[in-house]
């Protein structure tokens, strides 16, 4: 149980478990950003969940083909800035009025007009953090290790390749069909991905 | 380009085209922007980089020389009299800081309102506000007197059970700037992540593939993350929006909350943020007009972006003007006169030269560029931003020097003027700027690759597909045609 909450949650991160021979999933190259997009949504149609598309630029509307809602990032931020609102706030208040209180210029110990800066400050200083590491969580970044990474024609991913993966953990995956599917989709290059060194894939 | 191609390419259903001009020229493919960019991380290194590389270091190692010399004598090397206990330091600091201003203006605030021409400048102008704060840092760090104990300024419980005094704008302005720099760093690297990957890919050096794998993090451009990284791009540019306003207005809270002549006054916050942004611009325009012919990327920063950055020149030079001349008026209207005396003095006192320089370089020079040909000439907006660079150090001169140095008594008054230290302290810290901005130069991509890309026609699905709205896909649509000089 504990088990596919796991998985289940790694998924949403792009992170895939290979298959007991080591199967990691099926790569499919396609021409063009267009290609790519109809691609995702046919797969998606299809009743595939556990796939993701690879480009080197973000693609406009990839998001609604692939059936994902909103990014929770902004949730992650709004927390964080909070807290660092929060943290501001006590800070000026316990260390001004209550640890070490000191009359300047017949000023109040605490006021909010002065501690606004700072307040702002770490606002904006704990927002970003999170917004940062928050991205980086739910990417399940860094990985440095991914067996997509075994693939020769990937590396090409951050140049000018569009790829689109189905993770063999998928319910409906299944090494035959699954490759007549994205042929008929229009896939240009097919690989299967292992989850271990290969030297035939690496070698080309 | 003829307005009817213009309305052909607006008519691509879902792409925004904020512009008449093509963002990038030349036809460029996805593989030739990656190649463009890469080729100058990739490349041996040129003797033209190791000749500036050398002049540049050679001025940091007098700005180091400096601060030791410094260090081991106390700030009594330094001008400092009496009246005047913020001299070259303070302008520096202010000067630096202002410079950043323009990168997060750019990676930011252009971001948020759709200026898709900015992915072109972004990456360098990011690079350089990092850079240009870190100089700014340097100057209040080494002018505290006592710099082994400037962890003083940190919030920590200690053993004096003391706590910094946060009603002081100086703690202010400590925040602000060190939350600057740190969430400027953040932007400028989630930026970065993407096009790291890509040069990860590319190379087949050992060593070059673990320093830029370990950077990338594992970056495999999947849709998941790009969605997670897209929202948190766009929050970052709407966090750093605000902050970049903040961090100048704190600057200037240094000055305006205190009671000197020429100090107190509500226009500072605005003012000092127009400044900023204005002697920002003129610095990405300087570096940008040597780094574009250097490396021969002409194609992805055009004359119309040189162009947009000189209207925003323009425009905030204007306001920076306007804002001069209101200090005037307000001086006057305010019937006080010590504020009366501190702006004749400013004008007319032994500081005129500094105060003209500054009004001149400011508000004067850059009304060339309401010319078209003028703010498209290349080695016209050169003489025009180092003039604007110019002119900002003295507006901060003159905010700082000429108010101090006669304000209420006149028993009190001096003249200030600098000493040796002073001067190279301030030419090395263009040296340490240089040397980290050459750094960057050589060893990262020095435009988004990603980003440029993306908004490219080619990049859009609707680009190649019946779009479903009865219009058939056209291939000629969009493509950028290659302009005739």
């Amino acid at each position: 149980m504990l088990k596919e909450v796991a998985s289940e949650i790694k998924a949403t991160m792009g992170v895939y478990e290979s298959r007991d021979d080591e199967l990691y999933g099926m790569l499919a190259e396609f021409t063009d950003p267009g290609a790519l997009h109809d691609a995702a949504r046919s797969v998606r149609e299809a009743g595939y969940r556990r796939f993701d598309t690879h480009s080197p630029f973000p693609i406009h509307g990839m998001d609604k083909a692939m059936g994902m809602g909103n990014s929770k990032v902004g949730y992650i931020t709004l927390a964080g800035g909070l807290i660092g609102l929060a943290l501001a706030w006590w800070l000026q208040w316990w260390t001004g009025a209550v640890d070490y209180p000191i009359n300047i210029s017949g000023k109040p110990f605490f006021a909010i007009e002065p501690s606004i800066p700072i307040m702002f400050e770490l606002t904006v200083l704990f927002a970003a953090t999170a917004a940062v590491v928050g991205m980086f969580v739910m990417n399940g970044l860094p990985r440095y290790y991914c067996p997509l990474f075994n693939s020769k024609r990937f590396m090409r991913v951050t140049d000018d390749a569009f790829f689109l993966h189905i993770a063999a953990s998928d319910g409906r995956f299944d090494p035959e069909g699954t490759e007549k599917f994205l042929r008929e989709l229009g896939a240009v290059a097919i690989e299967i991905i292992h989850d271990r060194e290969d030297p035939e894939q690496t070698g080309g | 380009m003829s307005t009817e191609s213009t309305a052909k390419q607006l008519s691509i259903p879902g792409v925004d085209f904020h512009t008449d001009e093509p963002l990038v020229h030349g036809n460029l493919s996805f593989h030739d922007i990656t190649e463009l960019v890469s080729y100058h991380t990739e490349k041996k290194t040129p003797m033209g980089w190791y000749a500036a590389f050398s002049g540049a270091s050679l001025l940091l190692l007098i700005l180091l020389v400096m601060i030791a010399y410094l260090f081991w004598n106390g700030i009594g090397v330094w001008g400092l009299n009496n009246p005047v206990g913020w001299g070259y330091a303070i302008v520096n600091f202010v000067f630096w800081v202002g410079i950043g201003h323009a990168g997060t203006l750019i990676s930011a605030i252009l971001f948020l309102f759709r200026q898709k021409w900015r992915t072109a400048i972004n990456r360098s102008a990011e690079a350089m506000t990092i850079f240009a704060v870190i100089c700014a840092l340097l100057f209040p760090t080494i002018h505290v007197g006592r710099v082994w104990v400037i962890f003083w300024t940190l919030p920590y419980p200690n053993q004096m059970e003391m706590w910094p005094q946060f009603k002081s704008p100086l703690i202010w302005d400590f925040f602000a700037i060190s939350v600057y720099f740190m969430v400027s760093l953040m932007f400028w690297y989630v930026g970065l992540i993407p096009d790291l990957a890509t040069l990860r890919d590319r190379t087949t050096r050992k060593l070059r593939q673990k320093v830029l794998g370990a950077l990338a993090l594992g970056w495999t451009g999947a849709n998941r993350h790009w969605r997670n990284y897209e929202k948190a791009y766009l929050i970052l540019a709407a966090l750093a929006t605000p902050l970049v306003l903040s961090v100048h207005s704190v600057v200037s809270f240094d000055f305006a909350v205190s009671i000197v002549p020429g100090w107190h006054t509500t226009i500072f916050p605005p003012y000092f943020v127009a400044g900023a942004i204005f002697s920002g611009f003129a610095m990405v325009v300087t570096l940008m007009v040597v780094a574009r012919k250097v490396f021969g990327i002409e194609d992805i920063i055009t004359v119309n972006h040189l162009e947009k950055m000189n209207i925003i020149i323009l425009l905030t030079g204007s306001m920076v003007g306007f804002a001069y001349i209101t200090e005037f008026f307000i001086a006057w209207y305010s019937g006080v006169h010590y504020e009366q005396y501190a702006f004749i003095n400013r004008a007319f006192g032994p500081y005129a030269w500094a105060y003209w320089t500054m009004l001149s370089c400011n508000l004067l020079f850059p009304q060339f560029f309401w010319i078209k040909k003028l703010r498209r000439s290349i080695p016209f907006m050169f003489v025009i931003v180092i003039l604007v660079n110019v002119g900002m150090w003295f507006e901060r001169f003159v905010i700082v020097v000429i108010s101090l140095h006669r304000d209420y008594l006149p028993s009190a008054w001096d003249y200030y003027s600098p000493t040796l230290v002073d001067i190279l302290t301030l030419v090395g810290s263009f040296g340490l700027f240089f040397t980290m901005y050459l750094l960057f130069l050589r060893f990262l991509p020095m435009v988004a690759v990603a980003e440029v890309k993306g908004v490219l026609p080619e990049a859009h699905p609707h680009f190649y597909k019946h779009s479903g709205d009865g219009q058939e896909a056209d291939h000629t649509v969009g493509v950028t045609p290659k302009r005739d000089a």
